[in-house]
């Protein structure tokens, strides 16, 4: 959908032999990734795979046993990196939302920037308001997070990270925790930020929708990217047999 | 209905039990005294002040320092283990000891040091170690309730780069210490009752003068009084207590904040 991801784009994000595990657990075995400026990549395979995991680690919140992340140019997996610092610029959306529900919906959005940032109240919570208005959320402004739906906390979620203006969003599997009815008007906030040209990791079940929005589709398998490509080709003529066998898994559970 | 028959039967029951007992006159006279009753009333609800005053001052300190120690506690990472160590020995240390001698010992034993410039005041001392004996306390309500929070709270404040001690003021603590709220309220009611300890170190509050006309009378009814005093500004706290562990478990089954 989106051809924003030139080929000749700087690089948002290199990965390169990424390591992680949980005790005895292996989840990630030497993963690779380059995600170019302004692109889309969705990262789909079983659950376990290492999605959740990749975009956890690239967002520092788990320590990387091996390997290095490099996002715009700096590595932030090495030694002494202002971690705080490197977080400001990049955004992550969670599965569970994770709203602060002891702050009302526009202090939820203007907290990091205030804090942060050190933008003065008024200012922080005008951009909030803007942000909200921007995608249809402006009357829930005044209200706490356990009086909006699911799918209404969702894109309140995605606008507080929007508000910290990350040149990176990481998008877990945002949508899993929702009813049916309610994922749609998530996917159109994703749509409309792929449009305005974000550069987007969503890890995700809804194959259909990573075959409408992405650049390019990452299937992983046993901690590792087995195949990645433009989302045509993978959800048509899988290469591997993994791959295939897990799409087979989906479309005959009617996800796809 | 059931409940008021059987009430009534069980209060009769002990009404009987007591009032038929041998010595119940003796008692009567020497503990149900109207007399001295009304006559001790007024200067035990007086010096009762001295007890507030004790109370509010130690509270604020307690508030103050448990969550301190509850914050030291939760530090994470090797280079903070001395930190954890100093304050888990802290409340381990004075959870264990008997209030009454931590009164004793900062009561009597400080100012028997006989220092220049340190103070002699007990009231002093009192709020000292009242301060000591119940932030060890608070601090492991405060402590349950940062617990209680959910790592996924601390992890989407920490993702939107706010640092640690960030996320643990604007995130973490606001819903922590909600949470702890009437806990937090029984303490102060063990509090409240335990002020009357520092009678023991010379502080002249309103157990202490009940035990002075004790002593001038051989009659113990004004103890009655004081009994009452606490009675009366305990029950209305109890209630309030109640009332929000009802009101908090409401909203958790209506799955709100």
């Amino acid at each position: 959908m989106t051809t924003h991801a030139a080929t000749g784009a700087r690089e948002a994000l290199r990965i390169e032999g990424l390591h992680k595990s949980f005790g005895d657990l292996l989840v990630l075995q030497g993963m690779d990734l380059v995600v170019r400026e302004h692109e889309v990549v969705c990262l789909i395979g079983a659950s376990g795979s290492g999605k959740s995991t990749l975009l956890r680690c690239v967002n520092l919140l788990e320590e990387i046993d091996a390997g290095r992340i490099v996002v715009g140019g700096q590595e932030i997996s090495a030694p002494k990196v202002d971690i705080d610092r490197v977080r400001r610029h990049i955004g992550i959306v969670f599965q569970a939302f994770n709203l602060f529900p002891h702050m009302r919906v526009v202090d939820n959005v203007s907290l990091a920037p205030r804090r942060v940032l050190g933008k003065s109240k008024a200012i922080a919570e005008a951009e909030a308001l803007a942000l909200l208005e921007r995608f249809g959320l402006a009357e829930k402004a005044g209200e706490y997070p356990d009086r909006l739906s699911g799918g209404q906390q969702q894109r309140v979620a995605i606008v507080r990270a929007l508000a910290m203006e990350p040149r990176l969003l990481l998008l877990d599997e945002v949508t899993s925790a929702l009813d049916p009815e309610l994922v749609a008007e998530v996917l159109d906030v994703i749509r409309e930020l792929a449009a305005g040209g974000m550069t987007m990791i969503i890890a995700t079940h809804e194959m259909g929708f990573a075959r409408d929005i992405a650049d390019r589709v990452c299937f992983l398998d046993g901690g590792r990217i087995l195949e990645e490509g433009p989302p045509d080709r993978i959800f048509r003529e899988p290469r591997e047999d993994r791959t295939r066998q897990f799409l087979e898994r989906v479309i005959a559970a009617g996800r796809l | 209905m059931v409940a008021t028959v059987s009430t009534v039967i069980v209060f009769w029951l002990l009404v009987v039990l007591i009032t038929g007992a041998p010595g119940w006159v003796d008692v009567q006279v020497s503990f149900l005294n109207p007399k001295y009753f009304w006559g001790s009333l007024p200067d035990v609800i007086a010096h009762f002040w001295v007890n507030v005053q004790l109370f509010m001052i130690a509270e604020v300190l307690i508030l103050v320092l448990g969550l301190v120690l509850a914050v030291l506690r939760s530090l994470p990472g090797p280079a903070f283990f001395p930190v954890r160590l100093l304050a888990t020995i802290y409340v381990d240390l004075f959870r264990a000891l008997p209030g009454v001698l931590v009164i004793y010992v900062l009561g009597f034993g400080i100012p028997g040091l006989g220092i220049a410039g340190i103070p002699v005041d007990p009231f002093l001392w009192a709020v000292v170690a009242l301060t000591l004996i119940y932030s060890a306390y608070v601090s492991e309500v405060y402590r349950a309730g940062i617990d209680s929070i959910h790592p996924s709270q601390d992890a989407a404040a920490r993702s939107l780069g706010l640092s640690r001690p960030q996320a643990l003021r604007f995130v973490v603590l606001p819903q922590a210490v909600r949470r702890v709220v009437p806990p937090l309220l029984n303490d102060f009611i063990g509090l409240q009752k335990d002020t009357v300890l520092v009678s023991f170190i010379g502080v002249v509050d309103l157990f202490r003068t009940a035990q002075i006309k004790q002593a001038a009378t051989f009659n113990f009814t004004p103890y009655l009084a004081v009994a009452l005093v606490f009675i009366v500004v305990t029950l209305p706290l109890a209630r309030i207590v109640d009332w929000l562990v009802a009101r908090d478990r409401a909203r958790a089954a209506a799955g709100a904040r």
